[in-house]
């Protein structure tokens, strides 16, 4: 090829020079520290200024937290051995470790029973939030509560049992009538359930041993982290089915339960939950039967459980009122009745849009079970406020304390609602 | 010829009212109606048991008499020999204080957050994001402790301020932050209203004017004179802008109204200002304590800064939804006009993603007014502190100062939901 034009140029480039790599300005880090940082001048200052911020933070609780002191009695000895230099004390988690999860009354020989309840709540609740499992562990949700209320109390098996039963007559019951009319089946199987409680009340205290196998343990003596899960996860599991029932009720053409449903709702959502935990502690009690006390956890779940019953049905609410119309219609032109139409076409689809709200009720509920420290239960805020913080051994250990309460908070919301947006991905049916 | 679907008359069984839909709705209504009722009769029995057991009634004389407790932070005049009323009062009045302080400062907090989190800086991006997952994961109760925990343990005590070489310092020789709380500089108005009205409606005698002169003397009109000065400024600026659009439509050129308007702004108010004598009270070291100057006391503080970092993040999330939820051709027809990026937030973007964050916003309003309940943790004196604390445990009258309580939050959230609403509408996009 060369000799093409031997005369007239002299010099002609036969191969391509080989690519280069782009200036390093218009490429790798440094690219994408100037669009990413450094984009304009006001831009630049604000990185640097986040870059202090940062620094500032960092440098003042790192040292602490690698400084830290996992080993020691008391705070005295912990300052002894930091010897003046910056440094978290972290004796007081390990030391105080039970009391942080279970409170300080429950007898420390039984700390295996709630450990076992939680490991099973970890198996039960495996089903119900990722649904490629096999269904056959859903029997272990099922038992779950029964199990985990022996477990916890301890005391008779046959209470548990009992219970267990008469779900499983009004189950038996419901599934009788259900054939006849969704009403019948509904209210055949509250009746065949009330009917084995009943009879149960006067069979369980004969039944009752001398010595039970797992000794009893009173509500009063439960605290610590323990607490707000066992809060959380009752007031949660309850408050899904009566919200629910409420906004359908909300929605329904019966205006005298339409109107209850509604006074119920606004009378809730419009106080603080505080208000409603004084009403648990101080004002309940009157409402019940005067020969009769019902336990302070029952009745704080109770009213944890109206209250977020009240807010998750005001997010169904919305799940209902953003079905197109045509749902609704289509449900009652193939002939359904209203139980069939909200089973089968209606509510799937409502709950489904209302996954992130409930999830949201779901975690505030969880961060608010910290409330019952106010009306002095002893959960995780309860037990570092009170006993911990009020010992000579660690009076004035704030940090450490406060930071595991926010960790453990932190970590279970986070993830929950981690989860929540895995399910909503999975479940998108619209393909966008 | 009858038509098919006339109903056949005299054959009415009682099944139909289970299975007839023309009667269905009936009987269920009359159930749910009897078993409210019976509900209620039974709840109201047994509270009158209970209460005969106790030997208790309802009655709220109790309101009348002296509460018998002193309150460190009051907005109005109270002592110990004050009525429970006049406590609640008290609480009423903090209650609104610390909520409308924190919905100011949530506001803006969030707004920042919000928008930051869409900035196009990485950095600034990612500390934003941190900062709304950390505090919406948390409890708001635990914040309010950490908050209250640095407010009075890590902050110097007053005796720190004293010696030839004091640890701690007054910011700006004016302002002091101690475990006791904050001092900052109070106005004084050397010949306002305080010290010349109030002499002389004294000297008119006579009952009527006695009230008058003990809010002369607590300097509320200078304050009013000062507020009515600055609505006639706003009002005159309004009428400045209105003739400088005017000129702007007619001739195409803006006049420049900025001078104008600063000089309506700040110069009648500086001018009143200094016939009433402004001066400032700065608070100085007496004894163990600082006096004069303003106290803002350690919990209050706590609580205000805590419920407006922890709602500013959920008021982040609702901003950043809001402004995602302006379609991008907005964005890019507003800067293909020329705008600026900052412009362009504030004049296109920022307006139409107003219509969607501030239904969001009203109920985070809703939740910090109920979350200032959680004041009871750090002991600052709210309603729930004085009402439903300190009155209810003195007097025993649970069931009273409960239902007052709740009545109260009621009322204050359909005030609030209502003035939202409201607001809402006269926002809302006015379409044929």
């Amino acid at each position: 090829m060369s000799d093409t034009h031997p005369h007239t140029v002299a010099f002609v480039r036969e191969t391509s020079i080989p690519q280069s790599s782009p200036p390093t300005s218009a490429a790798g880090p440094v690219k994408w520290m100037r669009d990413n940082l450094f984009a304009t001048i006001p831009n630049g200052i604000l990185t640097l200024l986040a870059i202090y911020v940062v620094y500032l933070v960092l440098s003042s609780t790192l040292p602490w937290i690698f400084n830290g002191v996992w080993d020691a009695k008391n705070l005295a000895e912990c300052r002894e051995i930091l010897q003046g230099t910056s440094g978290a004390c972290f004796a007081v988690l390990v030391e105080r470790w039970p009391q942080l999860l279970f409170g300080f009354k429950y007898p420390a020989t039984e700390y295996w029973r709630p450990v076992l309840a939680f490991v099973i709540m970890l198996v039960a609740i495996a089903p119900v939030l990722f649904f490629d499992l096999p269904r056959k562990l859903l029997i272990v949700t099922i038992l779950f509560p029964f199990v985990a209320y022996w477990l916890i109390w301890g005391g008779t098996i046959w209470i548990p049992i009992f219970a267990l039963l008469g779900f499983m007559a009004g189950y038996v019951a419901y599934s009788r009538f259900v054939t006849k009319s969704f009403a019948l089946g509904f209210f055949g199987g509250i009746g065949g359930a009330v009917v084995v409680w009943i009879i149960s009340g006067s069979i369980v205290p004969m039944l009752a041993p001398e010595q039970p196998y797992l000794e009893a343990v009173p509500s009063r003596d439960l605290g610590g982290y323990m607490l707000n899960m066992m809060l959380g996860i009752t007031c949660v599991s309850l408050s899904i089915p009566l919200g629910i029932a409420l906004a359908l009720g909300r929605q329904s053409s019966m205006p005298l339960i339409k109107w209850i449903c509604v006074v119920f709702i606004e009378l809730i959502r419009g106080v603080p939950l505080i208000t409603l935990l004084f009403v648990a502690s101080v004002m309940l009690s009157y409402f019940f039967p005067p020969e009769q006390t019902v336990d302070l956890f029952i009745r704080v779940v109770i009213m944890i459980t109206i209250f977020s019953a009240a807010y998750i049905a005001e997010v169904v609410r919305g799940g209902l009122a953003a079905l197109p119309k045509g749902q609704y219609e289509a449900a009652d032109s193939l002939g359904l009745d209203y139980s069939q139409a909200m089973r089968l076409i209606i509510l799937p689809q409502a709950l489904k849009i209302s996954i992130p709200g409930i999830v949201n009720i779901a975690v505030g509920l969880f961060k608010d079970t910290t409330l019952v420290s106010v009306i002095s239960m002893f959960d995780i805020i309860g037990m570092i406020r009170g006993p911990i913080l009020a010992s000579t051994d660690w009076n004035g250990v704030y940090w450490e304390l406060l930071g595991f309460a926010c960790l453990v908070f932190f970590v279970v919301c986070y993830s929950i609602s981690q989860y929540s947006q895995w399910l909503e991905r999975r479940l998108a049916t619209d393909h966008r | 010829m009858s038509t098919l679907s006339d109903p056949p008359k005299g054959t009415f069984r009682l099944s139909m009212l289970l299975n007839d839909s023309r009667y269905r709705s009936m009987t269920l209504q009359v159930i749910a109606a009897t078993s409210l009722a019976f509900a209620i009769l039974y709840l109201y029995s047994n509270l009158a048991a209970n209460l005969r057991a106790a030997g208790l009634n309802i009655s709220f004389l109790f309101l009348g008499s002296p509460a018998g407790y002193d309150i460190n932070q009051t907005l109005i005049d109270y002592t110990s020999q004050s009525s429970n009323l006049r406590a609640a009062m008290v609480g009423i009045l903090n209650t609104l204080l610390v909520a409308i302080m924190a919905c100011i400062t949530a506001t803006v907090i969030g707004v920042i957050a919000g928008v930051l989190r869409l900035s196009n800086n990485w950095l600034v991006r990612k500390l934003m994001s941190f900062y709304v997952e950390i505090f919406r994961n948390i409890p708001v109760l635990i914040w309010i402790i950490i908050i209250f925990t640095i407010m009075t343990s890590v902050m110097p005590s007053p005796r720190d301020y004293r010696g030839e070489t004091p640890k701690a310092s007054m910011f700006l020789d004016s302002a002091a932050f101690t475990n006791r709380g904050v001092y900052v500089p109070k106005p004084v108005f050397q010949n306002g209203f305080s010290q010349n009205g109030g002499e002389e409606a004294l000297a008119d005698g006579g009952r009527k004017s006695r009230g008058l002169a003990k809010f002369a003397e607590s300097g509320a009109l200078d304050w009013i004179a000062v507020i009515a000065v600055l609505l006639a400024s706003w009002q005159v600026t309004k009428r400045v802008n209105a003739s400088a659009i005017k000129k702007q439509q007619e001739t195409g050129v803006r006049p420049t109204t900025l001078y104008t308007n600063l000089a309506i702004w700040i110069l009648p108010v500086v001018v009143l200002l200094f016939l009433l004598g402004l001066t400032w009270e700065y608070p100085a070291l007496k004894g163990f304590n600082f006096s004069g100057g303003i106290k803002i006391g350690g919990p209050l503080i706590a609580l205000w800064i805590a419920l407006s970092v922890y709602t500013g993040a959920f008021i982040a999330e609702n901003v950043r939804a809001g402004i995602q939820a302006v379609s991008k051709g907005q964005t890019e027809a507003a800067a293909a006009l020329g705008l600026r990026s900052g412009r362009v937030m504030s004049l296109v973007v920022l307006p139409q993603a107003l219509r969607v964050i501030i239904p969001p916003l009203i109920s985070q309003f809703l939740n910090i007014t109920k979350n200032s309940s959680l004041a009871i943790a750090v002991g600052y004196a709210d309603i729930t502190a004085t009402l439903g604390g300190i009155t209810l445990n003195q007097t025993g009258r649970a069931i009273e100062c409960v239902l007052l309580l709740m009545l109260f939050y009621l009322v204050i959230s359909l005030l609030i939901s209502a003035v939202m609403n409201v607001y809402n509408n006269s926002m809302k996009l006015k379409e044929r």
